[in-house]
């Protein structure tokens, strides 16, 4: 019984996502049906599940573990969720979607995340890679007639393919070192030999590394990230560009500080290498990008940078302050996107700069929570992105880090500036009269609405969730 | 009712406030205008009675208010004024309601965005000035770059997007270093005595070695550097006064400069005494090119906001150099010249953008006469003109010297070179003057300018007030800024008692400090 409790959540969602599909088949033609609806029934269940859960650190089948991290991160992306539908409601029946493949395809994602951020065992990860995968690349390609779309999806699919099959490999060798699969007996039979480590291990970091590398969209596996971003509907990118990252990054912390912890001296100056890498070149490349789409895309990689510096210096501090970035900056990114979207049109579907000119002009309330995002996104006090952005660098200045806090501090002024650009188009030039700009939806507002609430509580109160943070990292590592 | 809380966050409240008149394409403009206006009338009663309340003598912090806001940090809801404090915060909510009541003419759209962003300025401002925990002296520091951002960007002239992203560029890439240097204060608080902390009274207790200290020292002095700003870092102010509104001019020069030259008396030197005293002359000396600099570029600008602009490049100087000499008399005099350079310069900027409201443009070569044509404006424009350069009797006069007193105290060469700083704003204010004011109406555009409206008077009247109110009574201000003053200059002297041991090669005071210190003696003769 205990094992079904601790996939509780993620049953719901799969229950969820396969009772989206019925109602699909059942839909009659030019039916409306409430199906986003019931997806949000879906998750608000599973995130009752998931706090009757905390601190009871359940263990399912012997490959889940429904401990206080997963189930901060199941919250997280559950938000993710809950948002991510909210935002699509117009933005589906608009560009003409799926419904039913639409809603489906993004439950699945969300119960593939949730079983990634607790799964225990390197198979099962991979398990939920894939699940997680498959449905965002469907959902990257959903508009089936549109070029772009199909090429983004192509494209994340080769490379998602490619990349997949280095986790795997990572997963053989630390099989052929270890003799397991299950993280707490690799990570025994790791520190008997890390005096004299197999040279296979080596291998194995190093392949799983690249796995992850490319999920968090991490320099140099960053190459899919702009260009599928672009190409898929934006609301797609918002939640792929949060949910994927959010469960990547907790398997990522998992695997690496327990299973790999032993080795932590030599896999993290690797690690410490990608981060600066992956934030210069984020925030550098971010600058030169005249569409909105394709700027956050650098954006969410500059961001990866900085979750992986507070990956570089995990001590208690670092690890709670990933899961805290993590949660901040899926609300503000996701925010971010749903503004996109929301005053796109199906003639202007990808956000260009251009398409931003004077919105405060002629959308005021679009154009100022667009601006509330950015600038949680650029670390502006009092809002949420700057607690996150503060707390990883406690860490790493806490652990001696302070050359690289230095370096992801100065990156983040340079991000400003392309924030800022936004900002520039919204407010200080005039609306040129090309175009009107739709109005955001209701159900969408009341999305944003929530998001910017968030934004700004967790910008000036941060303290109850730094201490949740702080909390699910105590069960584990 | 904690009072301080009160005075930060009232201007705040005001800005909720106006943000649900509905203003779309300009209904209620009035409306709003006047709430705005009241709202910051409001905020200035509050701080007087800030100032009522204050003990004069007590040299510790008044109204403070302390209250946990991130525990597991040691992070601090913590505020305190001192007579610094206390002066600036006035300053600060003097000049917001006279800021707003400018505005009324020149600022047409967005009346509702533009109140607001005052506004929040306004309470970031006071938020600065009365934070003593450095986190949250940090968010303060850092909200109130939007708000500016948006002043100039959305309100101000041709190239205001240009001098917008400059202004915020280059503040934020100071200020980010001197985020990395607060957390590592923390954290050695953290290392000392087991706990994090980012309260100002408790890093004081640090004991840093000298080589973090300079790196530390350096990353804060960077930050208040750029704001102030020091000579060669003062690139940003030119354009950003040039295309900011009226408004916007006048708080940036008359509060934000401010915040550069107060950190750097509260923080910056305090905390890190024995590097203060190393690098002070090179810091004294940056500001004495300021000064001479500043004064010469000022006096060939065609425009007059860039000419008072690079004024306020050198009256800054000033400042810097009191800080520097670090003994009663160059601290007094910098707290004064700041107080005072926000009046005057605040005046000047005023007095532009009423003369640029009239005539839409700024250039001198486009004014002469106007003493013919609107005899009252120019009467006005004389005295802050003459408040401006040092004149005995007003307010630039008394910080000046007192600020060269000092200097010569310490090192009679910075104070020679610094004097001639005085002289060459003779030079550049009268000259401008006279080609703005006096001889022939040459222009005939302006011929019939109207003089001043009761609206500018409404604006201006209490910045001559106050000038001559500084220059005639300096001890109102003087006197309860001095044991704050006292006790600055005291916790520096620690710094260079600690030097002379070095330069003595002297054993180091606590053996906690005597590895670095050995680090640190080739580097004395």
């Amino acid at each position: 019984m205990e094992n079904l409790q601790a996939i509780m959540p993620m049953l719901l969602v799969t229950l969820t996502a396969v009772a989206t599909m019925v109602a699909e088949a059942f839909r009659r033609k030019g039916e409306r049906m409430p199906i986003g609806g019931l997806g949000v029934i879906g998750l608000a269940g599973a995130a009752v599940a998931a706090c009757l859960l905390w601190n009871r650190n359940a263990a399912g089948f012997g490959v889940v573990q429904a401990d206080n991290f997963a189930l901060f991160v199941s919250l997280v992306l559950i938000g993710i969720g809950l948002l991510t539908i909210m935002f699509s409601a117009r933005v589906v029946e608009r560009d003409g979607l799926p419904q039913g493949e639409y809603y489906a395809l993004t439950l699945f994602a969300i119960a593939g995340m949730m079983l990634m951020a607790s799964a225990t065992d390197l198979l099962v990860i991979f398990l939920a890679l894939e699940v997680l995968s498959l449905s965002v690349y469907s959902l990257t390609g959903i508009r089936r007639t549109d070029a772009a779309g199909a090429e983004a999806a192509f494209k994340y699919f080769l490379l998602g393919a490619f990349s997949s099959a280095f986790f795997l490999y990572g997963i053989a060798f630390t099989y052929a070192v270890t003799g397991s699969t299950r993280l707490d007996r690799v990570s025994t039979v790791i520190a008997t030999q890390v005096l004299q480590p197999n040279p296979l291990v080596w291998l194995a970091i190093g392949l799983l590394l690249v796995g992850f590398a490319f999920k968090v969209s991490a320099v140099p596996f960053h190459m899919w990230t702009p260009d599928a971003y672009e190409g898929a509907p934006t609301v797609v990118t918002g939640f792929m560009s949060t949910g994927v990252k959010a469960a990547a990054f907790a398997a990522f912390l998992r695997v690496f500080l327990s299973a790999f912890d032993p080795m932590r001296p030599d896999w993290v100056q690797m690690v410490e290498w990608i981060a600066l890498a992956t934030m210069i070149l984020g925030t550098v490349v971010g600058v030169v990008q005249n569409n909105v789409k394709r700027l956050l895309a650098y954006s969410s990689i500059a961001h990866a940078g900085y979750l992986l510096v507070g990956l570089v210096a995990a001590s208690d501090t670092g690890k709670a302050a990933v899961l805290f970035y993590l949660a901040v900056y899926a609300v503000a990114n996701l925010g971010a996107f749903g503004v996109i979207g929301a005053i796109a049109t199906r003639e202007r579907p990808n956000g260009d700069l251009h398409d931003f000119t004077g919105l405060w002009f002629t959308r005021p309330v679009a154009a100022l929570l667009m601006a509330v995002f950015l600038l949680s996104l650029a670390g502006f006090p009092p809002l949420a992105g700057f607690m996150g952005k503060w707390y990883i660098f406690q860490a790493a200045v806490a652990e001696g880090y302070t050359g690289l806090a230095v370096v992801a501090i100065l990156t983040s002024v340079i991000a400003v500036f392309f924030y800022l650009r936004i900002v520039v188009s919204m407010f200080m030039t005039t609306a040129s009269a090309e175009f009107e700009v739709p109005a955001i939806g209701q159900v969408g507002l009341a999305g944003l609405g929530i998001a910017a609430v968030v934004t700004f509580y967790l910008g000036v109160l941060p303290t109850r969730l730094i201490d949740l943070a702080a909390q699910s990292i105590q069960t584990i590592f | 009712m904690p009072l301080l809380t009160f005075t930060i966050f009232l201007p705040l409240a005001g800005a909720l406030l106006v943000g649900l008149v509905p203003n779309r394409d300009g209904a209620n403009d009035a409306l709003v205008r006047r709430l705005a206006l009241g709202v910051s009338l409001a905020a200035f009663l509050v701080s007087l009675a800030l100032w009522r309340g204050f003990d004069p003598l007590g040299a510790d912090y008044q109204f403070v208010e302390q209250a946990a806001w991130i525990p597991a940090f040691g992070i601090e809801y913590h505020l305190g004024i001192d007579g610094i404090s206390l002066l600036l915060i006035v300053l600060t909510t003097f000049l917001t309601p006279l800021a707003l009541l400018s505005s009324w003419g020149s600022v047409k759209k967005k009346v509702k965005a533009f109140s607001v962003c005052l506004l929040l300025l306004e309470t970031a401002m006071i938020g600065v000035f009365a934070a003593i925990d450095l986190f949250l002296f940090y968010v303060f520091w850092d909200a109130m770059l939007i708000p500016m951002y948006l002043l100039i960007g959305v309100w101000g002239y041709d190239r205001r997007i240009y001098a917008a992203v400059k202004f915020i560029l280059y503040t934020m890439a100071g200020s980010v270093l001197m985020l990395i240097a607060i957390l590592t204060l923390s954290v050695l608080h953290y290392q000392q005595f087991g706990a994090y902390s980012f309260d100002l009274a408790r890093l004081l207790q640090l004991s840093i070695p000298p080589a973090s200290q300079a790196l530390l020292f350096g990353a804060f002095t960077l930050a208040f550097a750029i704001k102030v700003p020091l000579f060669p870092l003062h690139t940003w102010l030119p354009d950003a006064h040039v295309e900011a509104p009226t408004a916007g001019s006048v708080l940036l020069a008359g509060v934000l400069l401010k915040m550069g030259t107060y950190g750097l008396v509260r923080f910056a030197f305090p905390l890190f005494p024995e590097a203060a005293h190393q690098y002070a002359p090179l810091l004294a000396w940056l500001a004495v090119i300021g000064i001479i600099y500043g004064a010469l570029v000022a006096m060939v600008q065609p425009d007059l906001k860039k000419l008072v602009a690079y004024s306020s490049v050198s009256h800054l100087g000033f400042v810097v150099l009191g800080i520097c000499a670090m003994n009663v008399n160059g601290v007094q005099g910098a707290t004064f010249q700041m107080l005072a350079h926000g009046v005057s310069t605040g005046g000047l900027f005023l007095l532009v953008g009423m003369l640029s409201d009239r005539r839409h443009t700024r250039l001198i070569a486009e004014f002469g006469g106007l003493k013919q044509v609107m005899p009252m404006l120019v009467r006005v424009f004389f005295l802050i003109t003459l408040a401006s350069v040092a004149l005995p009797g007003t307010n630039g006069f008394v910080g000046e010297f007192l600020i060269l007193l000092g200097t010569y105290r310490w090192d009679w060469r910075l104070g020679t070179a610094a004097a001639s700083g005085v002289i060459l704003s003779v030079v550049y204010m009268l000259w401008m003057f006279q080609r703005v004011n006096y001889g022939p109406v040459t222009n005939p555009k302006n011929e019939g300018l109207p003089d001043l409206t009761p609206r500018e008077w409404g604006a201006i009247l209490p910045i001559a007030a106050m000038a001559v109110l500084m220059g005639v009574l300096p001890n109102i201000f003087l006197s309860p800024m001095e044991p704050a003053v006292r006790r600055v200059v005291q916790r520096v002297e620690r710094g260079q008692v600690y030097t002379a041991q070095v330069e003595g090669a002297a054993p180091a005071p606590t053996a906690s400090s005597s590895t670095p210190l050995a680090g640190a003696q080739p580097r004395v003769e």
